[in-house]
């Protein structure tokens, strides 16, 4: 549904975002990952007409954003929640926003109500709002015309653990009756969670791109792993060593490159009682540090 | 379990200077900060030369005086705007809260902001005084003689004036803590004021005997005339209580206590 | 590294916009005339507007009830320059400045991609104010050439004509218009009151010297000074084909240049 093809922007001698191409289908969540200042904010910006590229284009449903009439009904979106008046309340900023769209009022009052913003709280300014308030009516207004295409920017930004859970049930059924949605975030456990398909950006350009499996089995190794802590470790290592067994020691516990029903077994044979055993997931964050470490600010360790 | 404690005894207030130095920074360190006080500049410099040009070529007499004059007409409603950004930045950036964290006796911070205008009052009148010594540099080049006529009386009117004007800004900007509110209601106080004054006092007999008690603008001409009576100086300092002191108060009580968010 | 594991791109998925008609223009309109009122701000400015025009014409009534002078309906009309004439550029400025210091524009071009389509609905609702300023000046002269009727057997005589009342009318929305400009032009709203303030308070007293000198400077003076252009239009004398010359010409360098470079800017702008 948004088609980006061979994007590029340039600020004078530095490239922001440099020839990427991807494609969001409907129906799916896709997530878009990378270190600060990848240039993922910038990709949206495009998207939506703010920035103009150097070259390259975006499409969403075969259109220029530019092209579509009324955009608020087909393309959500939500790129800063603190791009808002200080003196106008929560209310006001969704009914502006209903009244450009062409919608009722009740759609503002439907709309408060899915984001959990209480009728006081709808009331008062924005200045007066904290973090994540201004982040479910940003939430809010990119939902108001009901459309089929969500491009949202870190829209998991200060939302408490509820919000954040909330938000991926909201996200996640949008999905699934169809809808189109391109989130990015740094947070990527989250992003782990709700994505279908991820794209990982760095300095401008695409590192890696596809779903979480297929992303891991490519990954270096690609062995399961696992973390257990049991009651007496000593016994435990040296059963699973003596197995050929790779075997590091991890905070409390340890950590063991073989799936989980294989320490399970050892342990049953060693009497060893086991307190925690989890497989160790992250795979993932592992991948995308070392995919993005040359474009990370901090070195990895 | 005894709480933990912060041992703050060996670490020193920051010092005023120091507080000085950095809103000193502060106001030029942003472009609009900046393109103010170029603007400034230019602007004088400008037309201290179109004044050099048009008053050579027409063989008007020049003191230096009047050169001075000239660059003090133009930084008299600069000066101003120049004392109420140093204030309202800080509320429409919101960069208040970083401010007030850093160092919360919001008093200090206050003055050292007022001090900031002083000082850069004082960068503006010698930057105007030097222009203005050079123009008629040039002036008596192209004329075959120049006069140096500049009583050092006139120079420290013209200081003081220069840096009322720019607390008089300060001051609105304290009360409004909106540059927008703040820059209209200067120039109608400096614009507007005085004609509607003028109207008054020649219309309305009690008005006319009112007035230099609330005309903080005129009765700067004591400033001037440094053999103007007693009365002079008292109505001088009773507008400029009206006008000055009471918004000061206002606003800096304002900032003392609001809420910063 | 697997790089495409999607399926074809585009083909099908598309958005069906057959249903979606472009936002009408009246809509934009209105949701910008809201936005002048909406916030604390906008709302105190446009009070204050209206209380300043009334508190000026009172003052003006007691002042000449009281010295007994003669003044007719157009003298107390004339008083606005002193409030509407004053504050009414103001707003004009804040219509384009704030969209910009507080960031909204990143809302409102999202909604409405079309930045020419915003950028002229306020300009209308520019024109809308400045016609509803006119409506409440009106009125408030008349209350108070009744009063000054009621109250004093001199002057309050009803000497409005129609030509003059264009004449206001196109007076204010002309300062109104000049405000924008200037707004659009710096897209910052202390640099472009002050630029308003200077030109409408201290460019007289520039020009008046530079006539006053320079012998030439006196003769383009008309077709340069668009503030002076416009007296024609309140002292009474109406305006001769000249006037309108100098008009159209001053009004061209300092009305019509700095707003199509403003709107340029807004058009091509990158907004974050």
């Amino acid at each position: 549904m948004i088609t980006v093809e061979r994007l590029t922007r340039k600020y004078g001698a530095f490239t922001a975002v440099d020839d990427i191409s991807f494609v969001c289908q409907p129906g799916r969540v896709t997530g878009f990952l990378g270190p600060n200042g990848a240039g993922k904010t910038t990709t949206m910006r495009v998207m939506v007409g703010l920035t103009p590229p150097t070259s390259g284009s975006v499409t969403i449903g075969g259109h220029h954003y530019h092209d579509i009439p009324n955009p608020g009904r087909h393309v959500g979106v939500l790129l800063d929640a603190s791009a808002q008046h200080g003196g106008r309340s929560g209310r006001e900023v969704l009914e502006l926003g209903a009244m450009t769209m062409g919608l009722p009022k009740t759609r503002v009052d439907e709309m408060l109500e899915l984001v959990s913003l209480t009728p006081q709280e709808a009331k008062r300014r924005l200045r007066n709002y904290s973090l994540g308030m201004k982040q479910r009516l940003g939430i809010a207004h990119a939902l108001l015309g009901d459309p089929s295409v969500l491009i949202l920017d870190e829209p998991a930004n200060g939302l408490d653990p509820a919000g954040i859970r909330w938000m991926r049930g909201l996200l996640r059924g949008y999905a699934e009756r169809g809808g189109t949605v391109l989130l990015s975030s740094h947070l990527l456990h989250e992003v782990e969670q709700i994505a279908d398909e991820m794209i990982l950006i760095g300095h401008g350009k695409i590192v890696a791109q596809g779903d979480k499996k297929s992303l891991l089995a490519g990954a270096a190794g690609g062995g399961a792993s696992s973390f257990v802590t049991a009651l007496d470790n000593e016994a435990l290592a040296a059963a699973l060593k003596a197995k050929g067994l790779t075997v590091a020691s991890a905070g409390d516990g340890l950590r063991v490159e073989a799936e989980t029903v294989e320490i399970g077994r050892t342990a049953l044979e060693s009497n060893v009682v086991l307190t925690d055993l989890r497989p160790a997931d992250g795979g993932l964050e592992d991948l995308f540090l070392e995919l993005t470490s040359e474009t990370q600010r901090e070195g990895l360790a | 379990m005894t709480a933990a404690t912060i041992d703050i005894a060996s670490t020193a207030p920051t010092p005023f200077s120091r507080l000085v130095r950095l809103e000193l920074r502060k106001s030029y360190d942003t472009r609009a900060g900046f393109w103010l006080l170029g603007t400034i500049v230019l602007l004088v410099l400008a037309a201290e030369i179109i004044a050099v040009s048009v008053t050579a070529v027409q063989d008007e007499a020049m003191q230096f005086g009047d050169f001075v004059g000239t660059a003090a007409f133009l930084t008299s409603f600069l000066l101003p705007v120049l004392g109420i950004m140093l204030l309202t930045t800080e509320w429409t950036q919101r960069t208040a809260m970083v401010t007030f964290a850093l160092e919360p006796r919001r008093s200090l911070v206050i003055l050292a902001k007022a001090i900031v205008g002083v000082i850069l009052t004082l960068a503006t009148v010698v930057f105007s005084i030097a222009i203005g010594f050079v123009a008629n540099l040039v002036y008596g080049l192209a004329q075959g003689g120049a006069d140096w006529t500049f009583g050092w009386k006139d120079f420290a009117a013209f200081l003081i004036t220069q840096v009322l004007a720019m607390l008089g800004g300060f001051a609105l900007a304290a009360l409004f803590l909106n540059t927008a509110a703040a820059i209209v209601v200067f120039f109608v106080y400096k614009w507007v004021l005085p004609g509607l004054f003028a109207i008054g006092a020649a219309l309305m007999a009690w008005f006319h005997d009112l007035a230099p008690w609330i005309d903080f603008q005129g009765a700067q001409a004591a400033i001037w005339d440094w053999s103007s009576s007693a009365e002079d100086w008292a109505q001088l300092v009773v507008s400029a209580v009206i006008w000055l002191g009471l918004p000061l108060a206002f606003g800096i009580r304002r900032v003392l206590r609001a809420e910063v968010k | 590294m697997s790089m495409n594991s999607m399926a074809a791109p585009g083909l099908g998925h598309a958005l069906d916009l057959s249903g979606t008609s472009p936002t009408p223009f009246s809509r934009l309109v209105r949701t910008e005339l809201r936005k002048t009122w909406d916030t604390r701000a906008g709302l105190w400015l446009l009070i204050c507007t209206a209380l300043l025009t009334a508190a000026v014409m009172v003052i003006q009534l007691a002042v000449v009830v009281v010295q007994d002078l003669v003044v007719s309906y157009n003298d107390f009309l004339t008083s606005t320059n002193f409030s509407i004439g004053l504050l009414l550029p103001v707003i004009g400025i804040l219509l384009v400045t704030s969209e910009w210091s507080q960031r909204t524009a990143m809302v409102t071009f999202s909604l409405e991609p079309h930045r020419g389509r915003v950028i002229l609905a306020k300009l209308v609702v520019g024109l809308l104010l400045g016609i509803a300023a006119v409506v409440i000046a009106l009125g408030l002269a008349a209350i108070c050439n009744l009063l000054l009727n009621g109250m004093s057997d001199l002057g309050g005589a009803w000497d409005l004509s129609l030509e003059q009342t264009a004449y206001f009318v196109l007076l204010q929305e002309i300062g109104m218009l000049t405000g924008f400009a200037f707004a659009a032009l710096l897209l910052n709203s202390p640099a472009a009151i002050v630029l308003y303030m200077v030109y409408q308070f201290v460019l007289p007293t520039i020009f008046g010297i530079g006539g006053a000198l320079i012998g030439w400077f006196e003769d383009l003076k008309p077709w340069i000074d668009f503030g002076a252009s416009q007296t024609p239009m309140f002292d009474g004398t109406g305006m001769t084909g000249e006037d309108w010359a100098h008009f159209a010409v001053s009004g061209f360098i300092w009305l019509v240049i700095p707003l199509v470079i403003g709107v340029r800017r807004v058009l091509t702008a990158e907004v974050k």
